[in-house]
C-alpha cells in the first residue's frame, strides 16, 4: 500500500486558498481583481466539496461543484457587464473612486 | 507518488494564489488565477473526480478566465494605485485573516485525524455516467432552474452591454 495523503491536507489547501481569496477581496482596490478573488474563493469551496465527496464515497459533491461552476459562469458574465458599464460611466476601476456612499 | 504529485500541485496553487493577491496589475493576477485553476484540476483528478477536472479546465480556465482577460484588455487599465482605505484594510484585516485560517485549520485537524487518507483510485464514482444520472434524477429540478438562471444572465449581460449612457 503506497503512502496515503491525509484528507486533512486537501482541506487545509482549501482553507489556505479561501483565506487568500478573502485577503485579495479585502486588500485590493481594483474591482476586477476583487472579482477574481471571489472566483478564487469559489474554487476553494469546490475543492472542499470534492474532498468530502471522496471521503463519503458519494457523487453529490460533484453535482454541487458542477452547479457552482454554472453559477460562477453566469455571475462572471453579468459582473463583467456591470464592470464595463461602470467603467464607461466613471472612467475608473478603483473602488474608492467609484463609491458614492460617502461625502 | 500520490503525496509527491499532491505537494507539487498544492504548492503551485498556493504560490499562484499569493501571486493573485500581491500583483498590482490585473492581467498578472488573471494569469496567476489560471495557474491556480489548472493545478486544482490535477488535484480533482487525484480525488477521483474526472468529470469535474475536465469541466474545471473547460469552464473555469477556458471560458471564465478568457472573459476576464478579454475585459481587462478591453478596458486597458494600468496598475492600481495605493489608497488610505487599502492601508486601513490591511492593518485591520491581517489579524482577522490569521484568526480565520487558524480556526479553520484547528477544526479540520480536530475533525479529520491523520489516519483518514486519500488513495488514488479508491473512489471511481466521478464518471460522466454517475454524475449525469445524479443530475437527471435526484437533482433534475435544480438543473432545470439553473438553465433559467443562465438564460437570465445572458439577457442581463446583453442588456447591460447595450445600455445607452448619459
Amino acid at each position: 500500500m503506497p503512502q496515503a495523503v491525509p484528507l486533512s491536507w486537501y482541506l487545509i489547501l482549501s482553507a489556505v486558498l479561501f483565506t487568500l481569496g478573502v485577503a485579495g477581496f479585502l486588500f485590493r482596490r481594483n474591482i476586477i481583481t476583487m472579482f477574481m478573488s471571489i472566483e478564487l474563493m469559489l474554487n476553494a469551496v469546490n475543492l472542499s466539496f470534492i474532498a468530502f465527496s471522496y471521503h463519503l464515497k458519494q457523487v453529490d459533491g460533484h453535482v454541487f461543484t458542477f452547479f457552482v461552476m454554472v453559477v460562477a459562469a453566469a455571475e462572471a458574465a453579468v459582473g463583467l457587464a456591470i464592470i464595463l458599464t461602470v467603467f464607461k460611466n466613471r472612467g475608473t476601476l478603483q473602488v474608492d473612486d467609484i463609491s458614492s456612499m460617502k461625502d | 507518488m500520490d503525496a509527491i504529485v499532491f505537494l507539487i500541485f498544492a504548492g503551485v496553487a498556493v504560490v499562484c494564489a499569493i501571486n493573485v493577491v500581491v500583483r498590482v496589475h490585473p492581467i498578472s493576477s488573471a494569469l496567476s488565477l489560471i495557474g491556480v485553476m489548472g493545478s486544482l484540476a490535477v488535484i480533482y483528478l487525484l480525488l477521483g473526480a474526472q468529470f469535474i477536472a475536465a469541466a474545471q479546465v473547460f469552464v473555469y480556465a477556458g471560458a471564465i478566465m478568457v472573459l476576464f482577460i478579454f475585459v481587462i484588455m478591453l478596458l486597458n487599465t494600468g496598475a492600481e494605485e495605493r489608497s488610505r482605505g487599502a492601508w486601513m484594510a490591511r492593518l485591520a484585516g491581517t489579524p482577522l485573516l490569521m484568526a480565520l485560517l487558524g480556526i479553520l485549520s484547528f477544526v479540520i485537524f480536530w475533525a479529520f485525524p491523520r489516519r483518514i487518507g486519500v488513495h488514488f483510485g479508491a473512489f471511481t464514482g466521478g464518471t460522466v455516467e454517475n454524475i449525469g444520472r445524479a443530475i437527471f434524477t435526484t437533482y433534475l429540478l435544480p438543473f432545470e432552474i439553473t438553465s433559467i438562471l443562465v438564460l437570465i444572465a445572458i439577457v442581463g449581460a446583453v442588456t447591460l452591454g447595450y445600455k445607452e449612457l448619459d
